[in-house]
């Protein structure tokens, strides 16, 4: 468990700051590794501190090796320090989806890469939410493309928690459509194309997409289930050409 | 030029106050009156509602007279529209259409949210803060964006100050001047940190879980003397804080803002100020707080929010001059921010 095990080669060089984690690359066992520490509040009583640090400590490592469990590719998680509150994991060589999507955007897009990638992004989403598990911080920047294998890397789960709720998986998607919005507009409509890999992915796609559409747009609407079990909706609407797709509305009149 | 003048009325909770102000901010007069109920007891609508009728009319008298000003000299009437207790609320706006007309004064209807913020923000010159407005019936985090201040976070159940009030009642505890006032001072001989639940969701915090466990642990631990009364407050304090500070900090970072104003009931306890200035200087930034004569609810603040929707072209016909227990923050276009720029200049030409 002792990071600094290996000594010579357990140097710290500080990548990120935020408001509650620093992020420093180091070595670990002679790999390359990325250590992220949470610093205490002084603000704070020092037993809740500590007690509220090491909780959410414990929180990011359990859903980290959860996501892993569900099939969607993170960092290896190699130790776990719960005195230096250091989350310690496997340093991935390859750029941030960001870069890639900003990349497209300033040299044009290409289109098989791009492709590769949103389906990838749908279907690690897909698989996280089948499981239970909201990543809570869906950006571009917390996505890598791993080298070589062009695999994507999902990472950052500071904020994740366990949900089966429609809302808080909707919620998370809505998170990323803000993110792409303000970032990568220049790229097309991504959303729809990820959108799309999740609906593939996910075999509830259905009351999270209903719940995402009603996000932004009116109350007003019921889902595709609440359509087969409303015995009030006659058989054109239920022909509609819009049954079962999530976003455009049947209004509830 | 004379300058425009208010009165102002606030009866949302468990006090009546007058206040009298005019638009550059200066306090002429503020007396209010507190509706005290014996220790382990809350306040009651109907009973409240008594109280704010029996002291309504003398504070008025006494609000004009130490401003030393005539009914003739307001420009206008503002009165709390809401939101707050049903009956107590009822007061002010009944007096309020009842002296528009007797004295033909137009009538502002103020957020008693919205008002807290101007308060606040007249009084320590705070220019765009993230706003803590916690009290005995809010807790929220604002910011102002766009015409209007937004929430970012908020208690999804009970209010921050009820929690701390009803905690008191457990303790019995007096509720002179204030249940909160005395928790605080209590607190201070606390020594042992007693482990509670710490509920944050995202931007959002939640008390009413806290609340429970405390009321059902804390009279076996007395008992069996595991701990002190004042053990309980110190830690009931440093925990409820604790998720203040950490949203607003969230609120902080997600707006890209470096100051904190601290409005509301609550916003006078020293140790959350002090709290809350450790998370500031850490971020570079500054904390604005008052005391007790700006933080609790008054007739002043509502007078000078009032004043500011007036001098921007705002009044209420008497028709709409109603109360309502849900008004909340983000409902209400400031228009008035929008014009700051020229809100001083429009002062000194008053003047």
């Amino acid at each position: 468990m002792e990071i600094k095990a290996d000594g010579k080669d357990g140097s710290l060089v500080l990548v990120k700051q935020g408001a509650e984690a620093r992020v420093f690359e180091s070595t670990f066992v002679g790999r390359r590794s990325i250590v992220k520490e949470r610093f205490s509040k002084k603000y704070r009583h020092p037993s809740l501190d500590s007690k509220l640090t090491v909780k959410r400590l414990n929180a990011e490592a359990r859903c980290m090796t959860k996501a892993r469990r569900l099939g969607v590719c993170t960092p290896v998680l190699y130790a776990v320090d719960p005195i230096l509150h250091t989350l310690t994991f496997e340093y991935v060589e390859g750029p941030s989806v960001k870069d890639v999507f900003l990349d497209f955007g300033s040299n044009g897009i290409v289109g098989e890469r791009m492709d590769d990638i949103v389906v990838q992004i749908g279907n690690a989403i897909g698989k996280l939410h089948d499981g239970g598990l909201i990543h809570g911080d869906l950006t571009t920047s917390n996505m890598l493309i791993r080298d070589n294998t062009n695999q994507l890397v999902l990472i950052d789960f500071g904020l994740s928690f366990t949900s089966t709720l429609p809302e808080d998986k909707a919620v998370d998607l809505y998170v990323l459509e803000r993110a792409l919005l303000s970032m990568h507009s220049s790229c097309g409509n991504v959303m729809d194309r990820i959108l799309a890999g999740y609906r593939k992915s996910s075999k509830q796609w259905s009351s999270t997409l209903n719940k995402l559409a009603e996000g932004a747009n009116s109350p007003l609407h019921i889902s595709a289930k609440e359509v087969e079990s409303a015995p009030w909706l006659g058989d054109l609407e239920r022909s509609s050409p819009h049954y079962g797709e999530a976003i455009p509305q049947i209004a509830w009149y | 030029m004379k300058k425009m003048i208010a009165l102002g009325f606030e009866g949302s909770a468990n006090k009546i106050g007058v206040g009298v102000v005019t638009l550059d901010g200066s306090i002429l007069s503020n007396p209010r009156h507190t509706y005290i109920t014996p220790p382990g007891h809350g306040f009651l609508p109907r009973e409240t509602a008594q109280h704010h009728l029996q002291h309504i009319l003398p504070l008025i008298k006494s609000a004009l007279k130490t401003a030393q000003i005539t009914p003739n000299d307001i420009d206008c009437l503002c009165y709390t529209k809401g939101p707050g207790m049903g009956a107590p609320l009822q007061v002010a706006a009944i007096v309020v259409r009842v002296l528009s007309q007797i004295w033909n004064k137009p009538i502002v209807a103020v957020n008693h949210c919205v008002a807290h913020i101007e308060m606040g923000r007249i009084v320590t010159g705070a220019v765009d803060p993230v706003v803590l407005y916690v009290s005995g019936g809010n807790t929220q985090v604002i910011a102002y964006s766009e015409g209007r201040y937004r929430i970012f976070g908020e208690t999804i159940d009970i209010a921050v100050g009820n929690c701390l009030d009803r905690f008191a009642r457990v303790l019995t505890l007096s509720n002179d001047p204030s249940p909160g006032y005395n928790i605080e001072q209590l607190a201070k001989k606390g020594e042992k940190f007693i482990d509670l639940p710490y509920v944050v969701k995202g931007m959002d915090v939640s008390f009413s879980g806290i609340l429970s466990y405390i009321e059902t642990t804390a009279e076996e631990k007395l008992k069996n003397n595991e701990c002190t009364p004042a053990d309980l407050c110190y830690s009931l304090q440093e925990t409820l804080f604790a998720m203040l500070v950490e949203i607003t900090e969230r609120a902080m970072a997600h707006c890209d803002s470096k100051d904190v104003l601290i409005v509301g009931g609550v916003g006078c306890n020293e140790r959350l100020q002090e709290m809350m200035r450790i998370m500031c200087s850490e971020r570079g930034g500054n904390l604005f707080a008052t005391d007790d004569r700006y933080c609790v609810d008054n007739g002043a603040m509502i007078a000078y929010t009032g004043l500011l929707a007036y001098a921007s072209g705002m009044s209420t016909p008497l028709e709409e001059s109603t109360f309502t227990q849900r008004f909340r923050t983000d409902e209400v276009l400031a228009i008035w921010r929008e014009k700051q720029g020229s809100e001083n200049v429009l002062v000194d030409t008053i003047v």
